[in-house]
């Protein structure tokens, strides 16, 4: 049987071979990547409840950590609705974009020295380019859904996401001016030996902007506007129900994620333990460890904060955030160049 | 090449009736300018019943439990209103000790009020944690209600010429107790919200009234003053007593919506001081009138004497009658002026009941407060007027 299987894989052409493998590789990323959500959803739940003095979902399996699989059940099998004033292809294709390119960003995303999908040297780039275009699906939600709240929504989204994008970018150059690459695994390297050495001490500016920055690209609290319920009920999202819906939400958690993971691999030293005395721990438990303390953080402000109106986000954001940031480039870079480090 | 005129519309948005942010039903019709509110034009009568009309078809008793349902967030400060007005046209006097559990539990009410009040503002404006830990207090105080009148929402507790029934054994220190945990949660609150940099950038400055146009649109309560007026007909008017208890006015200076989420912030602590000064002050006696025209004999006697039953028979399927005459009593509820113009014909119902409602009032000004503010302002400004609409729809 072993045999047979073996005959069969150097029978088939090369392209082929390379084409399973690198759809097995997706698979064992996804399944668990899936879950992971699933997991972190449920967790998210509880510090909101131990923040409001409440238990949270307790009942479906013990402690009820199946509670995110009973609602995902219960979104796969409810009616997808779609509304009839709605433009059918585009409204469907909306939450299908946001979710693959939720997940195709985390191709280049290193786990370890040499664990990645992608070792891409572009892999900041990469990363940049895929979420500059998750403003698409929701852009194409808010518009395809025909409705005014929706629309609205939408239109604050892609202002949103646009503004901080441009404070994101700026962080990262002076990221990559110091690390020399934009390879991410690069970046990483760059910090290894100890957490002295880790880029969160000379960019503690930087990392500041990143988070904040970060919320604002993913539409958390207090940067939730274009969800925001008190005005907009649900935003871009009002009109999606079932599998569509979950999509969405799945991409936002898939967002948030990779904004975690990215926070880790740029000021937190990737997989690096912080101590060389703790590097028996393997790696890629070390960056999954950094991600959920920068979910926690997700959690806790949400948990925390009210909501920025949107005149007062945009003023946070072009009149803030983007000078201090150009400004932080041009500082790191004469630094940069006067400590022999570029 | 030869431009064609464009004429560009305002985008209108319809708001609610089923809308998160609409506390209740209220129905907005809004025509923007982008973000930035044009006109906006207040949609009420949804959760019409016809209060008012209904009282004329029912005995003074009867007519009790219309007035919880009115303002659900405070149901015995309109209980109050009413039973003053009553106990006025009939000329009765009230016990001392009636008075002293009327006064605690509208205080006690209005804390409740406050409670949903600020922390469903906090949520208009996205901070999610408050009205959780909110609510939680709000809940202790609903098994108050429940342990003086057997009723979470409809206590109908207030009765024209005293209260319904004598507190329970161990009620009072339960509530006093109360009184003195809780201002723990209000600071956990405020630390939340208060000094919170975006929660003050939400607020502040937005939805603004001068006095003027205070007067000008019939504001009362806390909407009056956060323009720096210092009305309370607590204070102004007092009645049930309210003369003997010591407490304070909070008065704002800008009539924005923090100045109004401020003033009920410090309204509830002042509302605990008169309760912690009810429950110690409160004299023994009888909780009722002790004239058998207006208050029901006492069960044991029903049980030994005929003529008791048949009072009890007569007050509960036909009434009193209360005498000629009409009258306009108010009393300051949590969200303002609450008053009652009763006109009786000498029968055993009213032959009108007017009810003025103050968010009903404040609710008209919503159009001027919100041109020019952004969309993001309205529910803010919704949030600071305290609309319930039992009360604005009755």
């Amino acid at each position: 049987m072993a045999n047979w299987i073996i005959e069969l894989w150097n029978g088939l052409p090369f392209y082929l071979q390379y084409l399973l493998q690198t759809l097995g590789f997706i698979m064992l990323f996804v399944l668990p990547f899936l879950l992971a959500i699933a997991l972190l959803v449920y967790g998210e739940r509880k510090i909101w409840a131990a923040m409001q003095m409440r238990r949270g979902p307790n009942v479906v399996g013990a402690f009820g950590i199946l509670q995110s699989f009973a609602d995902g059940l219960k979104l796969l099998l409810k009616e997808t609705i779609i509304p009839s004033s709605a433009n059918k292809v585009v409204f469907l294709l909306a939450p299908v974009l946001t979710f693959t390119l939720a997940l195709v960003a985390w191709a280049v995303i290193p786990w370890d020295a040499g664990m990645v999908i992608a070792d891409i040297n572009v892999g900041i780039l990469y990363v940049m380019a895929i979420s500059s275009l998750g403003v698409y699906g929701i852009l194409m939600a808010g518009w395809a859904s025909n409705s005014r709240y929706a629309f609205l929504g939408a239109l604050r989204s892609a202002a949103q996401m646009v503004s901080y994008e441009v404070s994101i970018g700026f962080v990262l150059v002076t990221i990559l001016l110091w690390a020399g690459s934009l390879n991410l695994s690069d970046i990483v390297n760059a910090q290894a030996g100890g957490f002295w050495n880790w880029y969160f001490i000379p960019f503690f500016p930087m990392f500041v902007i990143f988070f904040i920055s970060a919320l604002a690209e993913t539409n958390r609290t207090p940067f939730d506007l274009p969800e925001a319920e008190a005005e907009l009920v649900a935003g871009y999202q009002v009109e999606y129900s079932s599998m569509a819906f979950a999509l969405f939400w799945l991409g936002e958690y898939g967002n948030i994620l990779l904004m975690c993971v990215m926070t880790s691999i740029l000021f937190f030293g990737g997989w690096h333990a912080p101590f060389a005395a703790l590097e028996f721990i393997p790696g890629p438990l070390w960056l999954i460890f950094k991600i959920l303390i920068f979910f926690f953080i997700f959690a806790w402000v949400k948990a925390a904060l009210p909501r920025y109106r949107y005149d007062q986000l945009m003023r946070l954001g072009w009149k803030v955030f983007l000078p201090i940031s150009l400004a932080a480039v041009v500082i790191y870079a004469g630094l940069g160049l006067a400590l022999g480090i570029i | 090449m030869v431009m064609t005129e464009v004429e560009v519309k305002n985008y209108n948005l319809n708001f609610g009736p089923q809308h998160p942010a609409a506390h209740g039903v209220l129905r907005l019709i809004m025509e923007l300018d982008g973000e930035v509110v044009e006109r906006l034009d207040p949609h009420i009568g949804l959760l019409h019943r016809g209060t008012e009309k209904l009282i004329e078809y029912k005995t003074y008793l009867q007519a009790i439990p219309y007035f919880d349902r009115l303002d659900y967030g405070a149901p015995m400060n309109q209980e109050h209103a009413f039973a003053l007005a009553v106990e006025k046209l009939l000329g009765c006097e009230v016990p001392e000790r009636a008075k002293y559990i009327r006064v605690l539990y509208a205080e006690l009410s209005r804390i409740m009020n406050h409670l949903m009040c600020t922390t469903t503002h906090a949520m208009d404006v996205g901070a999610m944690t408050p009205i959780l830990w909110g609510f939680e207090e709000r809940e202790k105080l609903l098994v108050f209600y429940e342990r003086v009148s057997g009723s979470r929402m409809h206590a109908a507790y207030f009765r024209p010429g005293g209260v319904h029934q004598d507190l329970p054994d161990g009620l009072a220190e339960d509530i006093y107790a109360w009184t003195e945990s809780f201002p723990k949660v209000l600071d956990d609150m405020a630390s939340l919200l208060v000094e919170n940099r975006i929660f003050k950038q939400r607020n502040v400055d937005i939805g603004v009234a001068d006095r003027p146009a205070a007067y000008d649109w019939g504001f009362t309560g806390v909407m009056l003053r956060s323009t720096g007026v210092p009305w309370d007909l607590r204070k102004a008017q007092p009645y049930d007593g309210y003369e003997k208890f010591d407490f304070d006015i909070p008065v704002g200076k800008h009539g924005d919506a923090y100045a109004r989420f401020l003033i009920r912030f410090e309204e509830m602590r002042q509302s605990l001081r008169i309760m912690r000064q009810a429950i110690e002050k409160m004299p023994k006696g009888p909780i009722t009138t002790l004239d058998p025209k207006i208050s029901p004999p006492k069960r044991a006697d029903m049980k030994t004497s005929m003529e008791a039953l048949i009072n009890h028979f007569k007050l509960y399927t036909e009434g009193y009658r209360v005498p000629e005459g009409e009258v306009y009593v108010a009393t300051e509820a949590p969200k303002g002026e609450f008053a009652i113009y009763l006109v009786s014909d000498g029968s055993n119902r009213p032959y009108r009941c007017k009810i003025r409602a103050p968010g009903f009032c404040h609710l008209q000004s919503l159009d001027w407060m919100c041109r020019g503010h952004m969309l993001a302002d309205v529910p803010a400004v919704l949030g600071s007027m305290d609309i319930v609409f039992g009360e604005v729809d009755r």
